[in-house]
């Protein structure tokens, strides 16, 4: 009922708007007497047409206090064909009652971005209402968007006592997008005919921007520490693998970025299968799934590659070296052929987003989750190589290979065994990485160098000099990417590598006894 | 390392006769074919024929280097690409300042400079005005970049992959600076466009084909160097840095010093070869000095033959060659076939080419031994 009306009204204003051009007042008297008297709602409407500026102001305010979301159809219809000045004067209307209606979503992420908007849209009508959302606010983060926007429209305000007490909220919020606007406060306190309060307010202003800079500082040092640890992750993820070959057959593997690609591809293929075959509700799930199948089809390519070229080439590392460098142009391009370059995987909605942890620090759970996953993998090989039999062997191959064949260990049953685990960690690897980045067929090159620099660095024999090695390469890079960039940074880590290898010339953790130097 | 591989690396095989037999025909038969018969005779070798083949030779050069130090030496370069980039560039320069105001945009700077809006030429560049500068700036500035790097590797005895691992590193980071902008090198469009080298200009069929006999003679003077290397003392130092390091410094030598050389010759070696490549390609880009590069360099010593000079030469004009005509034709291909070079050489024929050839050699000699002997019963 209350719809149909205002259509009416609205055609009806429209109608005026044709004929009577700016002669609104017309249609409203040319009502027929017996219809009811009209809400003030309803003029306000009748009125936002005017040519009269501050009639139109009046009523934009009448709209504001007392009209809601369910006036949007007729206000589009207005804006429809009004003349530009209307449209621009209805735009910020609209918005803001679309976003006063959205300050009661269901939704965290729509409450949060209506508040963000309001603040940012400058109406100091919006005020009440955040100050009122806020007060009923269940989530901590939203609750704290709302006060934000509303301190920044108190900013603006006429009354320098609220100015200044709105400054002192930014500082205690530690609000960024405070910080422009309370900049020109403190010049305008600062100029030669500044009046006694705002120089109040300009030195409100100085000090909340100096706590906010602060908190700035450490948020951001927390921020680059957890990229750092996420780098760091990565590498490991990739350099565990590679480092358990290494330490036990002296062999690099070129072809481990391939592998990992392999793992990302497993991730992929299974994505696409669920999506294909099971019905929706399933889908979610595939991530987990996708994770053993990265796994076993990254070991079997791992087992097959010791199979039909690693094994001929024991003792001698180089050739080795060039072999699986072969394997690996050879996977690439096979990738390429096959899949195309256009590949993505979805993650998974619980991973997705992130948590804020504090004002200015969000941690998406994509790298929360890598970082876990290394310490998972770390776990899980410590567990295998020091609590297993199968650990016991491998440890003990790694010692002396003759001595443990003559104890009866089958060496090279260890060794298939160790070259296909360290493959299967690639493909984990892989799996972890396509929630960071597309699934290419360039996706292992884009690390490897790195990953080889960690298992340089860290040496052979021990877990702890991966682990090492990658925190320090992974949090350095971070660290001096700010200042040098990524591109000289590299480079500085190499030379950074060099030097040390001068000091530690097989690494953090090398290998003593008569062995060391075959 | 078996005693057998020993002997036959340190008897450069082929003699004097093949190596004489070889120089005739790329210096005199070749760019004979190419100017006397007319040009619809088979026997007629087109001009871009002879300046690909000028291409292959001048990488031959830097195959003859990398054979010293992996061949012989047994340390894997997975760096040499960056050497080679150094020369190229150091050459590449020299053509850019030499093109002057034929520029696209007129200016005195190269086009790329006048496109960054740098205003001024970086005094790096600034030598390479003079002809001679560049040539020695081409061997020189590999040779010096060598010595530090090698200085700093092989005094802390870093060895076998740790030392392959640090070179791809290398590679990696050379290949990331040039191509930045803010190097002033061109960026990833790298450095073309040249027009001319000392008064000749490079469009000119004449003039590539005495780049190309330059090469011819470059190459035959960096085999014989390697040669007089690999025949002294010096050389069997080398080889036994290869087969045993710890017994070479028992024996009282120092091996660093033995790699820090070779490492410096392979350095030079390649630098000439990229001083060579630039003029006859006329493109010199950061996609020819990074890891891929590199490690194709080591492919062709290895189809070519190990230890062995003649197979770096042979190794190095045959996968190009390879290269050239399939990447035409299927280009979807060649990485395939790339990686099953490197998987297959290393696997059956880790003596190459020339291992094969040497076998063959040996099968019909035995052959007509066992017939001669049959013959007399």
């Amino acid at each position: 009922m209350m719809l149909s009306l205002g259509r009416m009204v609205a055609a009806l204003s429209m109608v005026g708007l044709v004929m009577f051009c700016g002669q609104a007042w017309a249609v409203t008297a040319d009502r027929p007497a017996d219809a009811p008297p009209m809400s003030p709602v309803e003029l306000a409407l009748t009125q936002l047409t005017s040519e009269d500026e501050s009639v139109r102001d009046a009523a934009i305010r009448t709209l504001v206090e007392q009209g809601d979301v369910s006036l949007l159809p007729q206000l589009e219809a207005i804006r429809a064909n009004a003349d530009r000045s209307i449209r621009q004067a209805i735009k910020p209307l609209m918005d803001s009652l679309k976003n006063r209606a959205n300050l009661k979503s269901p939704s965290t992420d729509v409450r949060r971005s209506a508040a963000t908007d309001l603040g940012s849209a400058g109406r100091a009508w919006a005020i009440p209402w955040l100050e009122a959302a806020a007060a009923n606010e269940p989530n901590k983060w939203v609750r704290y968007t709302m006060e934000e926007s509303a301190a920044l429209l108190k900013l603006a305000s006429d009354d320098q006592t609220i100015k200044a007490a709105a400054a002192e909220k930014l500082g205690e919020l530690y609000s960024q997008n405070g910080v422009p606007a309370m900049k020109k406060l403190v010049a305008v306190g600062e100029s030669a005919e500044a009046t006694e309060p705002q120089k109040i307010v300009a030195k409100a202003a100085a000090d909340s921007i100096h706590r906010i800079e602060t908190w700035g500082a450490w948020s951001n040092a927390i921020e680059t520490f957890f990229r750092a640890m996420s780098l760091s992750s990565v590498l490991l993820i990739m350099s565990l693998g590679l480092a358990i070959v290494f330490g036990l057959m002296g062999v690099i593997n070129m072809a481990h970025g391939e592998l990992m690609m392999v793992g990302a591809y497993a991730t992929f293929v299974t994505q696409e299968i669920f999506k294909a075959y099971l019905p929706p509700s399933m889908f979610e799930s595939y991530f987990l799934t996708a994770m053993p199948v990265a796994f076993l089809t990254a070991a079997a390519f791992g087992l097959a590659l010791e199979a039909t070229v690693i094994r001929f080439l024991y003792g001698r590392p180089l050739e080795t070296m060039l072999a699986t460098w072969g394997v690996s142009l050879v996977l690439m391009q096979a990738a390429r052929v096959y899949f195309g370059d256009l590949t993505a995987v979805i993650a998974p909605t619980w991973l997705s987003g992130g948590a804020q942890v504090m004002v200015g620090v969000y941690l998406p759970f994509n790298r929360i989750f890598i970082i876990g996953l290394s310490i998972i993998c770390v776990l899980a090989i410590y567990l295998l190589l020091f609590r297993s039999s199968l650990g016991l062997r491998v440890r003990a191959v790694m010692q002396n290979r003759n001595m443990s064949s003559c104890l009866g260990i089958p060496t090279r049953k260890v060794d298939a065994y160790t070259f296909a685990f360290g493959s299967g960690l690639a493909g984990v690897a892989g799996w972890a990485l396509t929630l960071v980045g597309n699934v290419d067929p360039g996706l292992g090159q884009n690390y490897i160098v790195d990953a080889f620099m960690v298992v340089v660095t860290g040496g052979v024999g021990k877990l702890a000099g991966t682990i090492v090695a990658s925190l320090g390469i992974g949090g350095l890079n971070k660290l001096i990417e700010p200042s040098f960039g990524a591109v000289y940074g590299k480079v500085f880590i190499l030379v950074l590598v060099i030097l040390f290898l001068q000091w530690r010339p097989s690494g953090l953790f090398a290998m003593k006894g008569r062995n060391a130097d075959s | 390392m078996t005693a057998s591989k020993e002997s036959e690396s340190l008897a450069p095989g082929g003699g004097g006769l093949a190596f004489w037999v070889v120089g005739f025909i790329l210096l005199v038969a070749m760019p004979l074919l190419n100017v006397l018969p007319p040009e619809d005779s088979w026997l007629h070798l087109s001009d871009f024929s002879l300046n690909r083949f000028g291409k292959f030779l001048a990488f031959a050069i830097l195959a003859l280097g990398l054979d010293l130090i992996w061949g012989y030496t047994g340390i894997l370069s997975l760096g040499q690409g960056v050497f080679f980039g150094l020369g190229a560039y150091c050459m590449g320069m020299h053509m850019m300042l030499t093109i002057g105001k034929e520029s696209v945009y007129g200016s005195d700077l190269p086009d790329f400079m006048v496109w960054n809006q740098v205003k001024e030429l970086p005094f790096f560049w600034k030598p390479f005005y003079s002809f001679p500068a560049a040539v020695i700036g081409a061997m020189l500035v590999p040779m010096l970049f060598a010595l530090v790097f090698g200085f700093f590797a092989f005094r802390s005895r870093i060895k076998g992959v740790y030392f392959a691992i640090i070179t791809q590193a290398l590679a990696l980071a050379a290949w990331l600076v040039f191509n930045r902008n803010d190097t002033n090198l061109g960026g990833t469009n790298g450095l073309t466009d040249f027009k001319q080298l000392i008064g000749y200009r490079l469009s000119d069929p004449g003039t590539q084909r005495v780049l190309y006999i330059v090469t011819v003679l470059c190459l035959g003077g960096a085999y014989l160097l390697c040669r007089w290397i690999i025949r002294s003392r010096a050389g069997r130092v080398l080889v036994a840095v290869r087969d045993s390091e710890q017994r070479v410094t028992f024996s009282g030598y120092t091996p660093a010093n033995y790699k820090l050389f070779v490492f410096v010759v392979a350095a030079a070696l390649a630098g000439l070869a990229g001083m060579l490549y630039a003029p006859q390609v006329g493109i010199i880009t950061p996609a020819q000095i990074g890891v891929l590069p590199s490690l194709e360099m080591v492919i062709w010593v290895a189809v070519g033959g190990r230890a062995s000079l003649a197979g770096a030469v042979l190794g190095a004009v045959s996968v190009n060659y390879g290269r050239s005509i399939l990447t035409n034709y299927f280009p979807e291909l060649w990485p395939f076939i790339l990686g099953g070079l490197f998987v297959v050489v290393v696997l059956l024929f880790p003596d190459g080419l020339i291992g094969i050839m040497r076998k063959m050699k040996e099968r019909m000699r035995t052959g007509k031994a066992a017939a001669a002997s049959e013959g007399k019963r």
